[in-house]
């Protein structure tokens, strides 16, 4: 870990002037010398890796008293981003209206990394990939821009079929964000120049020639809410892992369906474990929509979410397995109470 | 009594809580990194970024700037240092890769800088701003990589005497009934104990003193001692805890003496935290190991001819193996049997001890075998042990001192409801999962070593044991607690015990599960000696004093029939007798079959360990036999252990909670080898790459909600005094194997490569 300056921010104002000040190297936001600093279970981490080394931390969790509600409404839910996981996956109205989200917060890391995150900053948590985190080595070009891809050709069990570019393959490793953009979750955004709104689908960018910018975020932004259209009692969150707790998906799926008299109305898929960020699986949705739901029809909506996925040496088992973990979690939502 | 209390059966001491259980939950309990220090220096290594080639230049003066920074150590500016030899030939060290030496980088991770700062983070960063540059060479990896050396372990590891052989293999497998040819494979594990592998030395004059988490104080201080070229007396070893060890701390690591070194020329304490990853490097490991089984057999089951050939990965400059055909060779009754155990070299960090390290890969492939033939011959696996369960040993003729191998499987069979198995594979579901249940055999050597220990015993009962014996976690203060409050027939709560310091006297390393046996034996033979002196003191007759020898208690009325017509021993009056306050006893005692050297190899730091098979007219193992039901997801594939029962039978049991917390430990161990734990290397490079515990999976309390431990009460009066086999490698032994025979019941695939994974499960 390298020297760094700490501020408190009480409020949002101080927060986003201590970050904008240190904002000005105009480096992607994961880059950035100064880093807000929430739950602080990615970023201390990947500090002490030397992965990231931000000059000045800025400490948001003062902003909790405004920005933690958790607010279901009539027409949506609205999430604020310093929520912490456990307290959104033990509310009894986000179980009842959206498993999906509780399930996925839920089944992510332990109970005392949950007492700890917060939704914002979970969904900003960055790659598990070894090379990534191994600062010896040199080529990773999601650290060091231009200097290769060690995973490419390495051990790569963990890494992404989906989204993949001949640049990079690190998986986004997180649960929740399959429920939000499978869900159309709106982010909102806090910066100096003012609030703006965002389809969380426009959250993360894939890696194409530029992995080391992972989000549209800018330099002194803050996410500070996540808004949801609609309620979705039919979902379902399947999450496949080495262990039964604490342990990143190799494959999960965020499913959302909206049946009536047997004919499915509105279906979402969202993809974990699979692909280098959140993946929302559109050409399957369009296959359920206005159907009846049977085996077969999971079975070819599992293959057209995975037509495109690229396998590599160890990881290509996550094709196989992504779609039988797709085609599971349609059967649950399908037959599910509710 | 509760499920972590067992009622004590036959031959087992009282369930009493452990000694040091009030200082470990409450955090008073001073590992080695808890020792004050006066003014220390902070040690943070630089690892190796290669694997092999040299190291052409280091760039410095980024890391020089920071602040706190004193000094960087490299190996154009470390302390010379002697060499030690590997511990299997004689040394102390666990590995003769000495690092800082030259520019020459032998394996992935070694230690090529240490900087030295005022503070931790100073340190750490300073550490992280050395620019090194490399001429790296295309290295070995493992088994299957170019460049690679294979040779027979035997004439290379003085350690590994024999390939066991009896009879005449190849004829008897041409002509057997049944036969069965399988290959198995078992995964690079590390030992990743909670304590880091940190190292804190201060001088005093010319006096060291080493605070390290060590499973072999006089070991490590010997071989301190011998690569700064000093007088052993001159070093002293502390750790009155240790934070796990499982093999990885029996052996001197290279960090040791250099960290001394510095601290000697610094004139100042350096205390060294490395890292979890550095862990996986400049410590030792499990190697990779390869195994092919032949195994023949009428139709009625019986054996009549066994090969087992193992192949195990080790550095290039050492012939480390664990060549465990000592044990599959000898466990079941056949009568021609062959073995080969070879050594492939690659650039690799030497490998070591990890938790029954020949046990446990080689029964891997014996058990699942067995299992195999099982199939073959449409046989419950049960059944086929009983088969073949033998009490001689088949390559030398020597029958086994105690062996409850079949009661054990009778016990465990029972208590996880064996008989509820439907024999064809893929027979048995519950909703999304299919379950298998499979069982195996487990066993481990009681082995014994001479060790040393100091016993004093005040007027008023108060007692104090020494012994340089070590607190791995395993209960090593209670059961010498309890041996020396049984033996004195003092109230437990009056002894107190003084462990893991080389100033006290010398016990041997805390490894082989030769612990208690050996250290509870010498404190018994010292006990006894107070206790004749007491005897003697008011009964001055031989005879009186032979009879002292059958009692049990001084200030409690005798128990044994001998004793029974003398009046109970007045211990005041005894005292008073002696004319003293302090009755003090210190011994050395030495198990049958001990070499001539052993008191002298004790005291330089080297364990002569006997037993297992190599006994002269015996052969002594403890035994038990793991039933686990396994349930492999339908859809994801995951799989699930819900339940694992264990019965074993280890002679006296000294103390049935620690003993059931070790055993369980060890199921849950074996779990986690067979489904989870696995070292990958990047074969490119040679280099580890989930060097960390996010990625190097363990399990996690949802992993195990069901783990059964049944003791079985078992007298063996021929291996040592204390009676005592030794549990502490027993449990992970057959887990391997009883989890893969369980998936193949469950899915009707056998799988011979661990750890399973659910991309190996074709359902």
């Amino acid at each position: 870990m390298r020297p760094f300056s700490y501020q408190r921010a009480t409020d949002p104002d101080m927060a986003l002037q201590a970050l904008s000040a240190a904002a000005a190297a105009n480096n992607p936001l994961t880059k950035a010398t100064a880093q807000p600093l929430a739950g602080g279970t990615t970023l201390i981490d990947l500090m002490k890796l030397d992965v990231m080394r931000p000059a000045a931390i800025v400490d948001i969790n003062p902003l909790a008293r405004s920005w933690s509600a958790i607010e279901p409404g009539s027409d949506g839910l609205r999430l604020g981003a310093l929520a912490k996981m456990s307290d959104v996956a033990a509310h009894a109205e986000i179980q009842r209206n959206y498993p999906v989200i509780a399930n996925s917060l839920k089944l992510a890391a332990s109970a005392q990394l949950r007492n700890m995150a917060t939704l914002g900053g979970n969904v900003m948590q960055r790659t598990r990939c070894s090379y990534f985190r191994d600062v010896s080595y040199e080529n990773c070009n999601k650290r060091n821009p231009g200097s290769g891809c060690a995973a490419m050709d390495g051990v790569n069990r963990v890494h992404a079929v989906l989204g993949t570019s001949d640049q990079c393959i690190a998986t986004y490793p997180g649960d929740f964000a399959q429920a939000l953009i499978a869900l159309d979750a709106m982010v909102e955004i806090t910066g100096r120049s003012g609030a703006r709104r965002l389809p969380f689908a426009d959250l993360h960018k894939a890696p194409g020639k530029t992995p080391d910018i992972e989000t549209t975020l800018q330099p002194g932004e803050l996410i500070s809410a996540f808004s949801i259209p609609g309620r979705w009692p039919r979902s379902v969150y399947l999450k496949a892992r080495d262990r039964q707790s604490y342990e990143f998906a190799l494959s999960s799926a965020a499913v959302a369906l909206d049946v009536h008299d047997g004919t499915i109305r509105d279906a979402r898929v969202a993809l974990g474990g699979v692909a280098t960020v959140p993946w929302r699986a559109r050409e399957a949705e369009a296959l359920l929509k206005g159907q009846k739901f049977d085996d077969g029809l999971a079975q070819r909506v599992a293959d057209a979410a995975f037509a495109e996925a690229k396998g590599r040496r160890h990881n290509g088992f996550k094709i196989a397995l992504g779609k039988r973990v797709v085609a599971r979690a349609l059967q649950q939502a399908v037959t599910m109470e509710i | 009594m509760t499920a972590a209390a067992p009622e004590p059966k036959a031959n087992m001491g009282r369930p009493v809580p452990r000694y040091e259980a009030a200082a470990k939950v409450t955090g008073r309990a001073t590992y080695a990194s808890d020792m004050p220090l006066d003014n220390p220096a902070y040690a943070f290594l630089v690892t190796s970024a290669i694997a092999k080639g040299r190291i052409d230049s280091f760039d410095l003066d980024d890391a020089r700037r920071v602040r706190g920074v004193i000094d960087i150590v490299t190996h154009e500016n470390a302390p010379k240092l002697k060499e030690s030899k590997l511990f299997s030939n004689g040394g102390y060290a666990g590995t003769t890769i000495q690092p800082l030496k030259s520019a020459d980088i032998t394996h992935d991770g070694q230690i090529i800088a240490v900087v030295i700062a005022e503070s931790y983070e100073a340190a750490r960063e300073a550490a992280n701003r050395v620019k090194v540059s490399y001429t790296a060479v295309a290295p070995s990896a493992s088994f299957d990589s170019p460049g690679t050396t294979t040779a027979a372990a035997k004439g290379q590891n003085a350690q590994f005497k024999e390939d066991p052989e009896v009879g005449d293999f190849a004829k008897a497998f041409d002509a057997a009934e049944v036969k069965l040819t399988a290959s198995y494979e078992t995964p690079t594990q590390h030992h990743n104990p909670m304590e880091l592998f940190t190292t804190s030395c201060a001088w005093m004059g010319d006096e060291l003193v080493i605070y390290e988490g060590s499973q072999y104080v006089y070991g490590l201080k010997n071989g301190v001692a011998e690569q700064l070229g000093i007088d052993a007396d001159k070093v002293r070893v502390v750790n009155p805890y240790v934070g796990g060890g499982f093999g990885s701390r029996g052996s001197m690591t290279p960090r040791t003496a250099i960290i001394a070194g510095i601290a000697k020329r610094l004139n100042r304490p350096i205390k060294l935290v490395p890292t979890r990853d550095q862990g996986f490097t400049i410590a030792t490991h499990r190697a990779e190991t390869r195994h092919e089984i032949k195994l023949g057999a009428g139709r009625d089951g019986k054996l009549v001819a066994l090969r087992h050939d193992g192949a195990e990965v080790s550095s290039r400059p050492d012939a480390y193996c664990v060549g465990g055909t000592k044990t599959t060779t000898r466990l079941y009754a056949c009568p021609n049997v062959a073995s080969l155990v070879s050594i492939v070299r690659a650039d690799r960090n030497t490998p070591g001890f990890m938790r029954s390290p020949p046990e446990v890969p080689y029964l891997f492939a014996l058990e699942s075998a067995m299992d195999e033939l099982a199939v073959k011959l449409n046989m419950d696996p049960v059944e086929l042990r009983r088969i073949n369960d033998t009490n001689v040993e088949p390559i030398g003729g020597k029958p086994y001192t105690s062996r409850s191998l079949m009661a054990c499987f009778d016990e465990a069979a029972k208590a996880f409801g064996w008989s509820q198995r439907s024999p064809q594979p893929k027979s048995m579901s519950d909703g999304d999962w299919l379950v298998g249940y499979g069982c195996a055999a487990t066993c481990y050597p009681t082995q014994m070593a001479p060790s040393a220990a100091r016993v004093r015993l005040q007027r008023d009962g108060r007692t104090r044991v020494e012994i340089a014996g070590h607190e791995i976690g395993t209960g090593a203060y209670t059961v010498i607690a309890q041996t020396a409050a049984e033996r004195l027939g003092v109230p437990l709560e009056k002894v107190a015990v003084f462990l893991g310091d080389s100033d006290l006297p010398p016990a041997p390393v805390a490894g082989g599960s030769n612990s208690t046996a050996s250290t509870c034996s010498a404190v018994m033979m010292v006990c006894d000696r107070i206790r004749q002196r007491l005897f003697k003191a008011v009964m001055p007759s031989d005879s009186l004093t032979d009879k002292a020898k059958e009692t049990v208690g001084i200030s409690q009325a005798p128990s044994t029939q001998a004793a029974k017509s003398d009046r109970p021993l007045d211990i005041e009056k005894a005292f008073d007798a002696l004319g003293v306050g302090i009755v003090e006893e210190y011994g050395e005692w030495k198990p049958e079959g001990a070499p001539l050297d052993s008191f002298t190899a004790m005291h330089s730091g080297h364990a002569r360990l006997v037993g297992g098979h190599q006994m002269k007219d015996k052969i002594a193992y403890a035994f038990g036999a793991e039933f686990v039901e396994v349930r492999v997801n339908r859809f994801t594939h995951e799989i699930r252990c819900p339940r694992l029962v264990g019965a074993f039978a280890a002679g006296r049991i000294m103390n049935p909670r620690t003993a059931r917390s070790q055993l369980m430990g060890g199921l849950i161990w074996g779990m986690s080898s067979a489904l989870l734990e696995a070292t990958e290397i990047d074969e490119r490079n040679a280099r580890y790459v989930n060097d960390n515990l996010a990625d190097y999976l363990v399990p996690v309390s949802a992993d195990v909600p069901g783990v059964e431990v049944i003791l079985l009460s078992e007298q063996d009066d021929h291996i040592n005094p204390a009676g005592v086999k030794g549990l502490g490698e027993l449990a992970n032994v057959g887990t391997n194997a009883a989890i893969c025979n369980a998936i193949y019941h469950a899915t009707g695939q056998r799988i011979r490569k661990l750890p399973v994974r659910l991309e190996n499960i074709e359902v």
